[in-house]
């Protein structure tokens, strides 16, 4: 299993992405610059991490989506391989059509950087299926533009298609307005789309990974994308 | 040839810039205000582009780039550059 971990101009997680994957789960990773010949096809997982590609001018994601990394990662997704967004990664993925939706700034208009717990919505997909045991994980989200909006019937078709993987909830798995740290449309912190070998998520679960730190709750969404690449779940 | 750019989120997506700088004016007094749309302003100067080249120019602009048209809508003019 061999794991790419893309680097934009501006991202700051990449490092911490790297090492989890590299370090902790001793996978074969490898770093993937955002420009010049790019191919994907040795990889099996790609990464986009987080952070401010491009300086996020324009719209965060909005740029990074025409870089010549971007034109490959859809490729690479279209042919039903497995790509996981977090936070500015989710936002290049729905600027760049491969998730519906859209970012945008918190309802409080302030940069939110803390844990919060998120209610697991969906076990079958190759992302989240270690997290039978663990309905609600708690996983720190750092972000200014994480608020998920959708229309309503764009809405519809997440429930109806089962894409919506996790939501702000309380520690009990309370999926309320209390808990909903940006004012995401029906408390939304990630979703797959509809193939579900695309996730994107606002909080992030490297940083929470690493089993120097007392809460590895991040470490099941990766343990779920290597159970599902080496034991060869269909998608 | 010009091309002015306003760029404006959709009806019921919530803008909360547009939101807390209307509580300041009403805080200030200015009650009249009902409602505030903030936004973004781009000025292009194109070469040698007829306007009906321009105008679909700038509109193919707007909807690969310039705007999110999943929470955004764009308007613009275009002007002869003087």
């Amino acid at each position: 299993m061999k794991c790419g971990v893309v680097v934009f101009p501006g991202s700051n997680c990449d490092h911490d992405c790297f090492h989890i994957l590299k370090h902790v789960f001793k996978l074969d990773t490898e770093w993937i610059w955002h420009k010049g010949d790019v191919d994907l096809s040795r990889f099996d997982l790609i990464v986009l991490p987080g952070g401010y590609s491009y300086g996020d001018y324009l719209r965060a994601g909005a740029i990074a989506q025409f870089s010549s990394v971007m034109k490959e990662v859809v490729r690479f997704a279209n042919s039903g391989r497995m790509v996981l967004g977090i936070c500015n990664g989710f936002q290049v993925l729905v600027e760049s059509g491969l998730l519906p939706g859209a970012l945008i700034q918190n309802h409080t208009q302030k940069f939110v950087c803390k844990t919060v717990s998120i209610r697991v919505e969906s076990v079958s997909t190759p992302f989240s299926c270690e997290c039978v045991e663990k309905p609600v994980l708690e996983i720190p989200i750092a972000h200014h533009q994480g608020s998920y909006f959708i229309d309503s019937d764009g809405l519809d078709q997440l429930v109806d298609n089962q894409q919506i993987v996790f939501r702000y909830s309380g520690p009990g798995g309370e999926v309320t307005d209390q808990y909903n740290p940006n004012g995401s449309v029906d408390n939304i912190a990630g979703i797959v789309n509809k193939n579900k070998n695309v996730m994107g998520l606002m909080p992030h679960p490297e940083r929470c990974a690493d089993p120097a730190w007392p809460n590895l709750d991040g470490q099941l969404i990766f343990k779920s994308i290597i159970y599902s690449l080496q034991d060869g779940v269909s998608l | 040839m010009i091309a002015k750019i306003h760029i404006t989120f959709k009806d019921g997506v919530l803008d909360p810039q547009g939101k807390a700088v209307h509580h300041t004016l009403i805080d200030l007094g200015y009650n009249e205000v009902s409602e505030i749309q903030m936004g973004k302003y781009l000025e292009l100067k194109m070469d040698g582009v007829s306007r009906e080249e321009a105008e679909n120019r700038v509109t193919e602009m707007c909807e690969k780039l310039f705007a999110n048209t999943v929470i955004e809508s764009y308007r613009f003019t275009l002007e002869t550059a003087k």
